[in-house]
């Protein structure tokens, strides 16, 4: 009896160590072997393994999503404030373009993949998660709808000073939506040079412009 | 063939004169049933089948001695229970990798040069029916992948890791499109796959064959063009990253039915 209870306790012992052990990785050492695993890319085409190397703004918000906690208020002020400073703002202070051109931009979800030809002539990936305008039925709803953008915001003249903060605010969101919520899952179009200038200035067009079907 | 074309022509019809959302989901929902009847996955899987038991490849070996984690031979009730940890390469191993180690160790196949291989050319297509054919062995079976190994537990938190990686010229990650249920991308439905998303849904629906394209995906290929939409660089074939993420899913997916060899749009 007494030989078994001892051998049960040397057991239960062993069985602590083992389970103990192993088990008690550090988060570290899991994004180490997280950092091996991503060897198993390469580049093809345009799409180099270096984009597998994230900004802070990237790597504070995937931490968060792990932690499945989010970010304390501080670092999440210090992303966006980042990210606000990386804003770049129309070069000759045209904030709109033809709301045409954008729906056409919103409408398309090519390039910057390994199959692309050129870094140029991307496409929004607007519809992909958005509403937009009410004659478009084929729409994700990963982000929110955007049909009504500017009516909804009091819009009547986007040249019109009154205008001025929503105008700067859109052309913000689309340039860097990480500026005005720290971990957005909106994609970065200018800031990471899938959409240029021109472009955003389209889409700024087609969500304020009181001609623009969003508006309709 | 005439048969799916029409029916195809019937879910746009659908499509078209039902403006709303719903009516086209279901549209969809009722092609796809009535498309259940005749799975063109079935002829991959007797393709699959015919090649595990054909004598193939340098040394003229079958496959019935392949070791697919319930000992050499056992092909039923396998699938569910991958990706796990084999012994004999010191690595967790999904389907895919699985059978690529059989075809090199029994056959005698180089599998650097399959794994490098373009999908559905030459022995990769073989691969790919391989592993319909093993799914198809665990058809309505319950997932329950191990994380008895220690390798096993890291890969399910490496597997995490990547699935929250943020990155690439769009920033996303697979929770930016997948981490929320009822969502869709156009009018496509958005499995969640940082939990369960249940019966047949996600990891426990490939391979699956793709009427869009008429061809059949493994859980492999499903990835890679993920990875592509996610504007990554590519991953590896059976590669770690991959590997991990399947543990990811297929742990989350714990107690879901799998339908694979599934149809998909």
């Amino acid at each position: 009896m007494k030989k078994i209870k001892l051998s049960v306790a040397l057991l239960s012992l062993a069985g602590g160590l083992v389970a103990c052990t192993p088990m008690q990785k550090s988060s570290a050492e899991y994004d180490k072997l997280t950092a091996e695993a991503l060897k198993s890319f390469h580049s093809k085409g345009i799409a180099k393994v270096e984009r597998l190397q994230q900004d802070d703004s990237n790597r504070l918000c995937s931490q968060a999503d792990v932690a499945g906690q989010p970010l304390d208020a501080a670092t999440a002020k210090s992303i966006e404030e980042a990210n606000f400073k990386a804003i770049q703002w129309p070069s000759d202070g045209k904030f709109l373009g033809d709301w045409k051109v954008g729906n056409k931009i919103a409408a398309s979800g090519k390039g910057m993949t390994w199959k692309s030809k050129t870094t140029s002539n991307n496409g929004g990936n607007c519809y992909n998660c958005h509403q937009i305008t009410k004659e478009e039925v084929s729409y994700g709803t990963l982000g929110p709808s955007l049909y009504n953008f500017g009516k909804l915001r009091g819009v009547t003249d986007p040249n019109s000073p009154a205008a001025k903060a929503m105008v700067e605010y859109t052309w913000g969101k689309i340039w860097n939506a990480r500026a005005y919520n720290a971990c957005s899952s909106m994609p970065r179009a200018g800031h990471n040079g899938v959409l240029t200038e021109d472009q955003v200035r389209h889409l700024v067009a087609l969500l304020l412009d009181p001609k623009s079907p969003v508006n309709q | 063939m005439k048969k799916h074309l029409v029916l195809l022509a019937f879910a746009a019809t659908t499509a078209v004169s039902g403006a709303k959302a719903d009516s086209i989901a279901a549209g969809i929902a009722e092609y796809r049933a009535m498309l259940q009847d005749g799975n063109p996955a079935e002829l991959f899987e007797m393709s699959g089948e015919e090649l595990w038991t054909t004598p193939r490849g340098p040394k003229n070996a079958t496959l019935e001695k392949c070791d697919l984690g319930k000992g050499p031979g056992v092909v039923a009730g396998a699938f569910v229970e991958l990706p796990r940890y084999f012994a004999d390469t010191g690595r967790v191993q999904d389907l895919e990798s699985r059978l690529l180690t059989c075809m090199e160790t029994l056959q005698g196949f180089d599998s650097d040069k399959i794994a490098k291989t373009s999908y559905n050319k030459g022995e990769q297509a073989n691969l790919r029916d391989l592993a319909t054919y093993v799914a198809g062995q665990s058809r309505e079976l319950r997932f329950n992948v191990p994380q008895g190994h220690e390798k096993e537990r890291d890969m399910y938190e490496v597997g995490k890791r990547l699935f929250y990686l943020r990155s690439g010229t769009h920033d996303f990650s697979c929770n930016t499109c997948h981490g929320e249920k009822g969502k869709r991308i156009r009018l496509q439905d958005l499995p969640v796959l940082s939990s369960n998303p249940g019966d047949g849904i996600g990891f426990a629906a490939w391979p699956a064959y793709r009427v869009g394209n008429g061809q059949m995906w493994t859980m492999q290929k499903r990835l890679n063009d993920c990875y592509r939409q996610q504007r990554f660089p590519e991953p590896d074939f059976a590669g770690d990253a991959t590997i991990a993420l399947g543990v990811y899913m297929g742990v989350n997916a714990k107690g879901a039915m799998s339908i694979a060899p599934a149809i998909k749009r």
